[in-house]
């Protein structure tokens, strides 16, 4: 268990939070900018220091008359520009991380450098690498000094897109082998969605909501709902792949879907789901080029403007929740209200 | 003649060696934590830059006297009065060259920024050994031009030198006052020997300086 209180005041806001989380899987932090969540992890790795309380596991690292320096803290910072020392070749700057981190190290130098791809560029100067590179290094820097808790600030956001996509990847590997916490600060949901096992939403420097993505990202109050594009994120077990067509059929609770697109059976399955790809019928559309079709009941809703509206359905057998975007005349037209039973059209489903 | 080049480089190299080792805690100082009023202190320092030398030399003269109180002070540590000596010639050099030794190590230290620290920090590495194996080695092209500023100020000095130091051989008589002493009596050709000398030595530190500053540099 991770416990982590701060208060205080930070510039012209003031920031008050407080949260628990499970000590393992990656969180992250979200919020527009300026709503406090870098200082949070500032605040976590002793950089910042307001009054507060901040226990990982038995280690108390803050409290009332405690307050551990950074230096003696087991964490990994990544900042969001990569900032490796620019005196250091690759190779130096990530024995400057295992040097101090000590022995007990959780994955050798070896493990690490393969994990990341980064051994071409093992001695080369920082200035010789690409912003994408530079990034990989510096995560295999943090995590080289053995740390217990793994601090990401918008690592990702300095990037342009080639280069965050090629650092994604990296990071899915880290979060299946590595078995430390991470607290990852973004902006971006669509980092959230392929990443994030839970979602701390800030908003002022308060905490609005704590949570799973999926729970979250059908709350009808959040902002997460109202974003232009707004989706559901849900996890899928594989159940089989289609030759002929080239469909794999995967499980959801309380329903199953075709992805166009060949699965391994073994990977964890996360697929998302754009509110305005699901329409709603009160019949069955069996003549339709729509394959994904789920019986559902209206479970809440709620108008974001003068023609849309969000609907939260139920799946069937007590399933799991998917949010809907209609237009208020087909709300209307249909005659819905709270628990309408229809069927749910999905017309596009992603693998993230 | 080679007695006064002897002395004079004695004379920087000490200082320089002296200026390193007071300099850098100086300047670091200065940089961290920033507070406003430690402005007064760098304008302290900074006060040879404007200072007539002799101005300098005047008081440096007063305050090493032995009849007053911190003259008397230092007399009585080093056993002699320090006027017209060699150690008082390397302490008013020091004073007379800190602020090229301070300045371009706050610049360095102020280009850095707290980043590198903070790394270091989450990296587990302790303020001291971060202090030598990150801030040192990214600081040393200020480290470069404060050393080779203060050796050659040092070199160059005049005003104070005659003020504090005289024209003692072998104990304060250095070049710029053997220059000015070959003039004074007519000896051109030794007198050009030294200037010469000088001029050359001066375009090649700034030359090298700069060369290898360039290559220093961190982009």
């Amino acid at each position: 268990m991770i416990e982590a209180r701060f208060c205080g005041q930070l510039g012209h806001f003031t920031l008050d939070v407080n949260f628990k989380t499970p000590n393992q899987g990656i969180t992250a932090l979200f919020g527009i900018s300026g709503c406090g969540k870098t200082s949070i992890l500032r605040c976590m790795a002793g950089l910042q220091r307001l009054e507060g309380f901040l226990r990982i596991k038995d280690d108390i690292w803050q409290d009332q008359k405690i307050f551990l320096p950074t230096y003696r803290r087991p964490v990994g910072y990544v900042f969001q520009e990569a900032s490796l020392f620019p005196h250091l070749s690759v190779k130096e700057n990530l024995q400057f991380g295992a040097k101090c981190g000590g022995k007990k190290s959780l994955i050798n130098f070896e493990e690490i450098i393969e994990l990341l791809g980064i051994e071409k560029l093992l001695e080369r100067h920082p200035s010789k690498l690409s912003g994408g590179e530079c990034q990989r290094v510096a995560i295999g820097r943090a995590l080289l000094s053995s740390p217990r808790l793994l601090l990401m600030d918008e690592p990702l956001s300095a990037l342009d897109r080639d280069n965050k996509n090629e650092i994604i990847p990296y990071l899915e590997r880290l979060h299946q082998s590595l078995n430390i916490p991470i607290f990852y600060v973004t902006h971006d949901i669509s980092e959230v969605e392929r990443l994030a096992d839970r979602l701390i939403l800030l908003e002022n420097g308060k905490i609005k909501e704590i949570g799973n993505l999926h729970d979250l990202s059908a709350r009808l109050d959040l902002p997460l709902a109202k974003a232009n594009d707004a989706a559901t994120v849900f996890e899928a077990q594989f159940l089989e792949f289609n030759e002929q067509y080239e469909l794999t059929l995967v499980q959801i609770e309380g329903g199953t879907l075709w992805l166009p697109s060949k699965i391994s059976q073994t990977n964890k399955i996360r697929i998302r789901i754009l509110a305005q790809d699901v329409s709603l019928a009160k019949f069955r559309a069996d003549a339709s080029s729509i394959l994904n079709i789920l019986p559902a009941t209206v479970e809440s809703f709620a108008p974001l403007n003068n023609s849309k509206i969000n609907v939260v359905l139920r799946l069937e057998n007590n399933g799991v929740q998917l949010l809907a975007r209609i237009t208020r005349k087909s709300w209307d037209h249909l005659d819905l209200k709270i628990g309408t039973s229809l069927f749910a059209q999905v017309k596009s489903v992603a693998l993230i | 003649m080679w007695e006064a080049i002897v002395l004079t480089i004695k004379l920087a190299t000490i200082t320089t060696m002296l200026l390193l080792i007071i300099g850098t805690p100086l300047a670091w100082w200065l940089v961290r934590p920033k507070r406003w009023w430690k402005e007064i202190f760098a304008s302290i320092i900074s006060l040879p830059l404007v200072l007539p030398p002799t101005v300098l030399g005047f008081y440096l003269l007063l305050a090493l006297s032995p009849n007053h109180g911190f003259g008397a002070f230092l007399t009585k540590i080093f056993g002699h009065a320090l006027p017209f000596t060699f150690t008082g010639l390397v302490i008013g050099s020091v004073i007379y060259s800190l602020p090229f030794m301070v300045q371009p190590l706050r610049n360095a230290f102020e280009t850095m920024g707290e980043r590198p620290l903070e790394v270091a920090a989450t990296l587990r590495a302790s303020p001291l050994d971060t202090f030598f194996s990150v801030v040192i080695p990214m600081a040393r092209s200020g480290f470069l031009t404060g050393s080779v500023f203060s050796f050659a100020h040092t070199v160059g000095e005049f005003g104070v030198v005659l003020m504090i130091g005289g024209n003692i051989p072998n104990e304060t008589k250095v070049l710029s006052v053997a220059i000015y002493d070959y003039v004074e009596s007519l000896q051109w050709e030794q007198a050009h020997w030294l200037a010469g000398g000088m001029l050359f030595f001066a375009f090649v530190v700034i030359l090298i300086t700069s060369l290898i500053e360039k290559r220093f540099r961190y982009d």
